[in-house]
């Protein structure tokens, strides 16, 4: 809803959606340094200047091959810059291959939280609609 | 083994004196319990088997390589020898006993040799021919042995492979709630598999949950609980939640007493008592139905 500026055009920096109060950051392909710097500060200057308080940032990680240390780190600052700015991060739909590399390499990003998806994450951060987890079968009191 | 040195000349004799007696030689053998109990069908097939290697032993004799086990010779007899082996490992006997059965071959070999030279006054050869023998049988004897061992080894790479292709279901519990049924030892490799396939399901059928349930495994020390977080870890980055389950009383004293520390995950007794914690977590509530009137389902 904030068509802020914050949206360079060209190939280099990520997009980030406003949905409400929420960030919503899809990360496609490979991630170069400069560009993974980049939107760090654009995420947290994009919470600090949202004229709503922001109280999550989901990144989307369907779309990413390889998550290397870097990187890596790189997510965990957002997430740690985030919260300092009383926001909740969430890594949304990391695949099996990156997930195994990231273990490898010992970058378990405890401080973060992830979700299987970008519907679940939205649900975690109590944004979706039916915010209640949904029972499937029976549901009791 | 410095008396093991044997003269070419010694060697190429006892060539000659086997081809010579090939005959004698291999009818003495056919009697011996290595040939009779393997070759079953007739007497002439076990004679003819001892021919075979008679013939072998020969041509090794001939080219002077008595110790070496790689010589030529034995390679036409080679997979014959291995059946031996394993025919013998099938009725029960130990690999020493195997050994112990073809040093008894050399026996009938030294009477017949100790015959031939009886009138020869010439006792250094005698000596040195009945040393030969003796290192061309042991050197048999390992050819034997590296035969039988490889093919165990073989045995033991192809059921390794098979196991790890085997033992590693993912099963689907409940709507978002998948279970690894670990079953025997986790090393590196396994766990691997273990883990991938884990991740796959937890793609596919789209679990918040996923159990790993290590009732099968039957010691864990601090590599298998390794393995075990990097699993938890790895599903936690999924955004699944993790659950190990199946901790043995003994198990969770090793546990602690190794000083490993599970505290960040989250463990059940059992396969039932996770499940029972995943469905909570999803607000799910399982009750029997009521008995008065019909209940939900």
């Amino acid at each position: 809803m904030t068509g802020l500026p914050a949206m360079h055009p060209g190939p280099g920096p990520v997009p980030v959606l406003a949905l409400g109060d929420v960030l919503l950051v899809t990360l496609q392909g490979e991630l170069h340094d400069g560009a993974a710097e980049q939107l760090q500060h654009d995420i947290s200057r994009r919470i600090a200047s949202s004229p709503v308080p922001v109280t999550g940032v989901v990144i989307d990680l369907s779309g990413v091959e390889i998550i290397d240390s870097f990187l890596g780190r790189v997510l965990a600052e957002i997430a740690a810059s985030a919260r300092l700015l009383a926001a909740r991060t969430i890594l949304a739909g990391m695949r099996p291959a990156v997930a195994i590399t990231l273990v490898e390499l010992g970058l378990t990003l405890p401080g973060l939280s992830t979700a299987l998806n970008v519907e679940k994450a939205l649900s975690l951060l109590g944004r979706a609609s039916s915010a209640a987890p949904t029972a499937h079968l029976e549901e009791g009191a | 083994m410095a008396d093991h040195d044997t003269a070419p000349g010694t060697a190429k004799e006892l060539g000659a004196f086997l081809e010579r007696r090939r005959e004698q030689i291999a009818q003495r053998w056919a009697d011996a319990a290595l040939f009779r109990t393997v070759f079953t069908v007739s007497r002439d097939e076990a004679v003819e088997a001892c021919k075979a290697v008679l013939d072998a032993l020969a041509d090794v004799s001939r080219s002077g390589r008595l110790e070496d086990v790689e010589a030529p010779g034995f390679g036409t007899v080679r997979d014959q020898l291995g059946r031996m082996a394993a025919a013998r490992a099938r009725a029960g006997f130990t690999p020493v006993q195997i050994a112990g059965e073809v040093a008894g071959l050399r026996e009938p070999v030294t009477a017949l040799l100790r015959a031939e030279f009886q009138d020869d006054a010439d006792d250094e050869r005698v000596t040195a021919c009945t040393q030969a023998l003796a290192v061309l049988t042991s050197t048999l004897r390992l050819v034997i042995m590296e035969t039988t061992v490889s093919a165990g080894e073989e045995l033991i790479a192809r059921q390794r492979q098979q196991l790890l292709e085997v033992a590693t279901p993912v099963i689907k519990l409940w709507d978002g709630v998948v279970a690894v049924p670990l079953i025997g030892t986790l090393d590196s490799a396994r766990s691997q598999v273990v883990m991938e396939s884990l991740l796959e399901a937890i793609v596919d059928q789209r679990a918040a949950y996923a159990i790993l349930d290590i009732t099968g495994v039957p010691t864990v020390d601090s590599l298998v609980a390794q393995h075990l977080m990097k699993t938890v870890a790895a599903a936690r980055l999924m955004g699944a939640e993790c659950i190990v389950s199946g901790i043995r009383p003994a198990i969770a004293q090793t546990i602690v007493q190794l000083g490993i520390d599970l505290g960040s995950i989250i463990t059940r007794a059992g396969l039932a008592d996770a499940l029972a914690y995943a469905l909570t977590q999803q607000g799910i509530v399982v009750s029997a139905r009521p008995v008065t009137e019909a209940g939900p389902r």
